[in-house]
């Protein structure tokens, strides 16, 4: 039989050989907790808040800002310090909530259950809603926007993202195998939502102990597979996932309801999981550290709003003076000016990299040769699409399927000149987006 | 320790591919060509290869040093030589297999100098050309001085090329033509030693078999219906060991700039290089016909390009162009 996959795709030294082993240990946070009002595709939240009133942990801070938003909770108790831009990864200054630790952990008394049977879809999507809860892969798009489709009975599979296809990262393949009742149990949630779909568990083969675990486990559900997919970046993209799991295509106007699909990531099912069972809201979650310019790489539960640089004494510090740190993974993640940027929901890893690539080479013209088209997950030509970027040449990028691009870095990554394709693609992208909303 | 990062969009890692390590693969690849040439036709080749060579790279270097560039902020600067790309030294040896042993020195520098400036700097340099530097140059040269071109006779072979004799209705050795020992240009005449190249480019991932194989297929069934003889194995090997088709299908309808960059293009490009070369070489005057067909297959890649364009993923063909 064929392998489950898609056409392009690339095979980065994936790393992940550095952290994979290490067991997922607690962050003990420093002082002062950081919780941007948005962290998360949508209206930026609404603090409920204000300076010098006190707040413990699981407390709800900030507000959603309308139906695409998300709650923010405090994940530690302590002293609301302020209410002040601060940067984040992505490089942006976000208004957010400070708040002093007082080190006490003083929760608000969270109420656990024991079965979620006999709870309809609006309790259920009501907790999710309420405990914050947005993709944690990466795009941090709501997840109860995400399960609440138009025509709820016509979604027939329920994916869950355990691809994990970004180089470097081990932070799912970890909780997959510490804690694959709460990812499976998560999964049954959500079903419950969707009483006509199947659950996938979508996992790349280069973990084949998670997928020998999970098959056990979910034997005798008879609502749930798993399925191995080929080791080949970006697997774990939405469109890439959902192609290799249903042989069905989407595109970037379309959602994934549209072909009966949802799609949510490993650690965002073990939230949920959190949230209905235990009544937890959205507090921490699993952030790789790693990169040959980190000291001891391994996995940490890390709480929201924790300094990075607390983070990476965790992981014992850099080794030497590393080049390039980057929040997320190297293919999609953000680089970062310096450490003092808080983790948020969206935040999968903190990459150290002793040599950037990047600024050691030097983009060259090209030479036509084919790589990125061969590459692109999207089949689109981007070396074409780069070079009507840089004339801004709107109509010609549009009419060249432009907008399908999902930044996934192959492109950039296989040119042999060296050429800034997803870079030129990605910035064209935002301007055309911008200029679509403005009208 | 400093707080200050290097920052810059995604991805931040690069694959190991860069455009002189894939002009050295070519280069390598062409050495057992080149090596048999010189093997083949005396000393005289090697310093037809160096000569051709040393004009092609000298001219890049030469016109890279005057180049004043301005950018889009008003600034100029100087722009830096580009012959450490290495293309300079493919198109040079290129352009030297592609010439016969006897040709004057004098000929062969000015057709390095012509495939440089003229096909390729002029038109922006490397990536910029609409045409094979090193057959355009070959065609050059053909026009210009044809008698030089087509002497074939030196110390080693006297008398027609096989192709030539195969036109008039001779007998040719097949296997003399696999392993190269008759007269011809300094790199056609081994398919052994072209094929040794060729597996090396695939096997490195710098070529793939699309645009060879869809032409020399095609090639060998335009022969095979037109060519007079039926199917006639000895002919057909003849045919397609013979003359500049194994060097041209490997090594120059491949070339990155000048053939289409769709995938589907590429097979679309190989067909018609295929049906122009048997027409070429069955209906035309002359016994060769591949590098005429490779510069007008080149003439035709931006349309072919147009024409397959692919459908981005997830969008069906003939959908909407564009997003609502």
């Amino acid at each position: 039989m064929a392998k489950l996959t898609f056409v392009g795709g690339i095979h980065p030294y994936d790393g992940k050989e550095l952290s994979k082993d290490k067991p997922i240990q607690e962050v003990v946070p420093g002082g002062e907790m950081v919780y941007p009002l948005s962290q998360h595709i949508g209206a930026p939240a609404k603090a409920l808040v204000a300076k010098g009133d006190r707040v413990l942990m699981g407390q709800k801070i900030a507000e959603a800002g309308g139906f695409v938003s998300a709650n923010v909770f405090a994940s530690a108790s302590g002293t609301v310090k302020g209410l002040e831009p601060r940067r984040v990864a992505t490089g942006d200054m976000v208004m957010s909530i400070v708040v002093e630790n007082d080190g006490l952990y003083e929760d608000v008394g969270f109420v656990s259950r024991e079965s979620s049977e006999g709870m309809t879809r609006e309790e259920i999507i009501g907790i999710i809603r309420e405990a914050g809860i947005v993709g944690m892969g990466g795009a941090g798009f709501p997840t109860h926007v995400k399960l609440s489709p138009k025509e709820p009975e016509k979604i027939e599979y329920v994916i869950a993202n355990c691809a994990e296809c970004e180089p470097y990262l081990t932070s799912d393949y970890r909780r997959m195998l510490e804690e694959p009742e709460k990812l499976i149990g998560g999964l049954k949630i959500l079903l419950q939502l969707f009483p006509g779909a199947h659950g996938i568990l979508a996992v790349e083969d280069n973990k084949p102990d998670c997928i020998a675990l999970l098959k056990k486990m979910t034997m005798d559900e008879r609502r749930i597979c798993v399925k191995g997919l080929k080791t080949k970046y970006p697997q774990g993209g939405e469109r890439q996932l959902i192609f290799a799991a249903t042989g069905r295509r989407i595109n970037s106007t379309m959602l994934p309801a549209d072909v009966g699909c949802v799609v949510n990531n490993v650690d965002t099912v073990v939230a949920v999981h959190r949230a209905v069972m235990e009544g937890r809201p959205l507090m921490e979650r699993i952030v790789t550290v790693t990169g040959d310019a980190v000291n001891s790489p391994g996995n940490f539960r890390v709480r929201i709003g924790t300094d990075y640089s607390a983070v990476l004494a965790a992981a014992g510090g850099f080794k030497g003076q590393p080049e390039k740190i980057v929040c997320g993974g190297p293919m999609m993640g953000f680089a970062m000016f310096g450490l003092n940027v808080p983790v948020t929901k969206t935040a999968t890893a903190l990459l150290a990299l002793s040599k950037d690539d990047v600024a050691a080479m030097e983009p060259g013209p090209c030479i036509n040769c084919g790589r990125c088209v061969e590459a692109c997950p999207g089949r689109v030509v981007p070396s074409r699409l780069a070079d009507y970027a840089e004339r801004f040449d709107e109509e010609a990028f549009v009419a060249n399927y432009g907008m399908e691009c999902c930044e996934c870095g192959c492109c950039s990554y296989v040119c042999p000149a060296k050429r800034q394709l997803t870079q030129e693609i990605k910035s064209m992208r935002k301007i055309l987006l911008a200029k679509r909303k403005k009208a | 320790m400093s707080e200050f990062y290097k920052v810059s969009s995604n991805p931040h890692v690069r694959s190991r591919a860069a455009t002189n390590g894939l002009m050295l693969a070519v280069i390598v690849a062409l050495m057992p060509a080149a090596g048999f040439g010189i093997y083949n036709f005396g000393p005289r080749a090697l310093t037809v290869i160096l000569v051709t060579i040393a004009s092609t790279v000298l001219t890049e270097f030469l016109f890279g040093i005057y180049k004043w560039k301005v950018k889009r902020d008003g600034k100029g600067f100087w722009q830096r030589t580009t012959v450490t790309d290495l293309s300079a030294v493919v198109t040079g040896l290129l352009l030297a297999l592609n010439l016969p042993v006897t040709m004057p020195l004098w000929m062969a520098a000015l057709g390095g100098v012509f495939a440089i400036l003229v096909v390729k700097m002029l038109f922006g340099g490397l990536g910029q050309n609409f045409m094979n530097p090193a057959l355009a140059a070959r065609c050059f040269l053909l026009i210009s001085f044809p008698s030089a071109m087509m002497a074939f006779d030196c110390d080693a072979y006297t008398g027609a090329t096989p192709l030539a004799a195969l036109k008039a209705g001779e007998q040719v050795n097949v296997l003399d033509m696999f392993l190269g020992h008759t007269g011809g240009t300094i790199g056609e005449t081994s398919a052994l030693a072209l094929l040794i190249g060729a597996c090396l480019l695939i096997l490195l991932g710098v070529i793939d078999l699309r645009i060879p194989g869809s032409y020399i297929v095609t090639f060998g069934l335009f022969v095979t219906l037109f060519g007079g003889h039926g199917f006639d194995p000895a002919y057909l090997a003849a045919q397609l060991f013979g003359g500049g088709l194994l060097l041209g299908a490997f090594f120059m309808a491949t070339d990155y700039v000048t053939r289409p960059i769709t995938i589907r293009g590429q097979y679309v490009f190989g067909i018609f290089l295929g049906l122009l070369t048997g027409i070429f070489r069955v209906f035309g005057s002359g016994a060769e016909g591949v590098s005429y067909a490779i510069i007008l297959g080149n003439l035709l890649v931006p349309l072919i390009e147009k024409w397959t364009m692919p459908v981005a993923f997830g969008h069906r063909k003939g959908g909407r162009r564009h997003e609502k």
